[in-house]
């Protein structure tokens, strides 16, 4: 792959050995340390990290998380930032399980409602910011307001879902044969998944796809690494950051029903800093906020590291909750820095090399 | 009077009006006497004015930080937190005087500064986006905050707090107020006696170009990132002395959303470059405005934020140049529309 090689023009490096691209080589690293780091969480304290059925509900519980983390990568590739994702979230949490009970719709309807929600974010939004030329963070910001003040206009108590239809979607468990643990009376336990995780991969392929294979995919690259030389090679850059706000405002809505397929609850605090999560997510797994670079396998490993880190911070008893978020923030500085030494090297290679 | 204004106080003229429409007296003044036997100012204008202080203090760092490093801090939040933490820690290992007072404050300001300092080195040393730098303080500040009181919520009670929270025996202003107008007159007058406020904004502008004028570009960013961690520090501290108790997980939540707001009402481009900071604080006050005017309509305080997104989209697609190239053009037609029908009119008689 390469994902910016055609971009970063440097005839030099594609004559000789091609050289690893900034994405792949930050998307490696983000993969080694997860690995890495669940190995030695293996090694160190065994019993939990070996069960497979905790491997899995790294996925189970984060799935929407996924999903929506996928939505903000198209947008951070594209140059911009869209933090409205955990608003939207919540907003479709508490709509589709009102709807679901109050007003005994359908599971089908709930999932058109949860889409349409996500939809409309997405069209205000982005015509605002591409269209209007405002700054995304505001826009964005707004929105989140909007969806955490409407969910509380939905209801303001946290309902639970009762719908019967719903609830045995909820359950569905696919089971995996062969893979499980051993319960204590000696009995097999198989390793189950989520509905919501069979999405959640759906969507990171379909991201990826795109990403890489369609010319809208390539148009995000270039307009995020410099839209001036994007717009003069005839690319729409507006239309082209239009689409991509609402892809995330339409991945947020499918977020929130794979949130509610999880909790089967709508809540006003569900998904509460989200939008940071996700955010530090994409930038662990490669993305740079500055556009032009970035990979949704990497942000699909971004969101299993920041989840493997606290787990692996419960696990080595620390269990007061700061913790968590120390450790959090020590890995997103480590990251960070890390990110910006390579690069910086690789500048001056380059500049050495030219 | 500069352009940039004109829409944050047409903005805010609006909320006036529309809240003198909806009651007439909103804006009353009156004199009571509250707990402590002073006679003081209430009304809505003075719980407007006195509850904007801690984002008006924070959003004159904001606009710095903006204009010089072309992002934000979000973790002014988080860092507020750990301030007045600081602040109250030292409080409580003291008996409480006047010197004891500043000590605390002083120490609160040197961690801010500190934060400031680890932020800004992110930004100009190792060439991270502001926003995301400070994503790391946003994440691990408030747990930090926990951690400096043992992880508890403590108290601190002292009448002496009280003058800063609220009022000083015979001032019928609350302290807040005086402290914000003092902070403003002092950034003031370092932006037009100094060439702070030049230097930000060639940095903001054009940082390379800035350097080779001979501009410590990255100087520059770290140092409006100090300033920032100044304001926060003030802020955190009005906001422990108001309650007397810290509670690091809500103390000034969410005021980062808040101040990059009031930056963006206030005209300024977050893409930083040319500031305004009177911009920026009148922004402050429109957002409070705004949000004691929805409580004063009966919104429920968890609605409220749905109501301000309407307002703020509404301001801000006014002020996006698009629509304002529209509305030029607009006027343009009209005036030279009239202008014809003058001119015609003229000719005919």
């Amino acid at each position: 792959m390469g994902s910016n090689r055609r971009l970063s023009a440097d005839p030099l490096g594609q004559k000789q050995r091609e050289p690893i691209s900034n994405t792949n080589l930050l998307l490696t690293i983000t993969i080694c340390t997860f690995f890495g780091m669940y190995g030695m969480a293996m090694a160190v304290w065994g019993s939990g990290f070996l069960n497979p059925q905790q491997f899995l509900d790294l996925f189970n519980n984060n799935a929407f998380l996924i999903v929506v983390s996928c939505g903000l990568t198209i947008v951070m590739i594209a140059g911009g930032i869209d933090i409205s994702v955990g608003g939207i979230t919540a907003l479709v949490t508490m709509a589709c399980v009102v709807y679901l009970d109050d007003h005994s719709g359908s599971v089908v309807g709930s999932m058109a409602l949860a889409l349409g929600i996500g939809t409309a974010f997405g069209l205000v939004q982005g015509f605002l910011i591409s269209y209007l030329e405002i700054q995304p963070f505001i826009i964005s910001l707004a929105g989140m307001f909007f969806a955490k003040g409407m969910t509380t206009i939905v209801s303001v108590a946290p309902r639970t879902a009762k719908h019967v239809a719903f609830l045995a979607l909820k359950q569905f468990r696919i089971v995996i044969p062969g893979i499980g643990s051993y319960g204590k009376t000696g009995n097999f336990i198989p390793a189950r998944v989520e509905l919501g995780v069979v999405i959640a991969l759906a969507v990171v392929l379909l991201v990826y796809a795109m990403l890489k294979w369609t010319r809208f995919g390539r148009n995000l690259y270039a307009v995020g690494g410099n839209n001036q030389s994007a717009l003069m090679l005839g690319i729409n850059v507006k239309r082209t950051r239009f689409f991509s706000y609402l892809i995330s405002g339409v991945l947020s809505g499918i977020g929130g029903y794979v949130y509610l397929l999880h909790t089967g609850a709508g809540n006003a605090s569900n998904a509460s800093a989200a939008e940071m999560q996700a955010i530090a997510s994409a930038i662990i797994g490669g993305t740079l906020l500055t556009g032009g670079v970035g990979n949704v396998i990497g942000t699909l490993f971004g969101v299993l590291s920041l989840k493997t880190i606290s787990n692996i911070v419960i696990a080595s008893g620390l269990r007061e909750p700061y913790w968590q978020s120390i450790t959090v923030g020590l890995m997103l500085c480590f990251f960070i820095l890390l990110q910006s030494v390579i690069l910086s090297i690789r500048e001056k290679g380059g500049m050495r090399k030219n | 009077m500069k352009s940039q204004l004109v829409i944050p106080l047409f903005a805010l003229l609006l909320l006036v009006v529309f809240n003198l429409i909806r009651d007439a007296g909103f804006f009353s003044l009156s004199i009571t006497v509250n707990n402590n036997g002073n006679s003081v100012l209430s009304g809505n204008i003075i719980s407007i004015l006195n509850s904007a202080s801690e984002l008006a203090i924070i959003s004159i760092g904001m606009t710095l930080v903006t204009a010089s490093s072309k992002g934000q801090d979000i973790s002014v939040g988080a860092v507020a937190a750990i301030a007045g933490s600081v602040f109250v820690r030292v409080l409580r290992e003291h008996n409480i005087t006047w010197p004891i007072i500043i000590l605390a404050f002083l120490g609160g300001c040197v961690a801010a500064i500190l934060c400031g300092v680890f932020n800004g080195t992110l930004v100009a040393g190792f060439k991270i986006q502001p926003m995301i730098a400070t994503l790391i303080l946003l994440t691990a500040g408030r747990p930090i905050a926990y951690w400096i009181n043992g992880g508890a919520t403590p108290t601190v009670d002292s009448p002496l707090l009280g003058y800063i929270g609220s009022f000083i025996p015979g001032v019928p202003i609350p302290t807040p107020i005086l402290i914000v107008i003092v902070f403003a007159v002092l950034v003031a007058l370092i932006l037009r006696f100094t060439n702070l406020g030049l230097y930000t904004q060639a940095v903001g502008i054009n940082e390379k170009s800035a350097r080779l004028n001979g501009i410590n570009a990255a100087g520059m960013k770290i140092l409006s990132f100090m300033i920032l961690g100044v304001c926060v520090s003030i802020a955190g501290c009005i906001s422990v002395s108001r309650i007397g108790l810290i509670n690091h997980e809500t103390i000034l939540l969410d005021i980062e959303m808040d101040a990059i707001l009031a930056v963006a009402i206030g005209g300024n481009a977050l893409s930083g470059g040319k500031f305004s900071i009177a911009g920026s604080v009148i922004g402050a006050y429109i957002i409070q405005a705004l949000t004691i005017t929805l409580y004063a309509m009966k919104v429920s305080s968890t609605a409220v934020k749905a109501y301000k997104a309407i307002v703020i989209i509404a301001i801000v697609v006014l002020g996006s140049p698009v629509v304002q190239g529209y509305l030029l053009k607009l006027r343009d037609k009209l005036f030279q529309k009239s202008k014809k029908a003058l001119e015609s009119q003229a000719y005919g008689e």
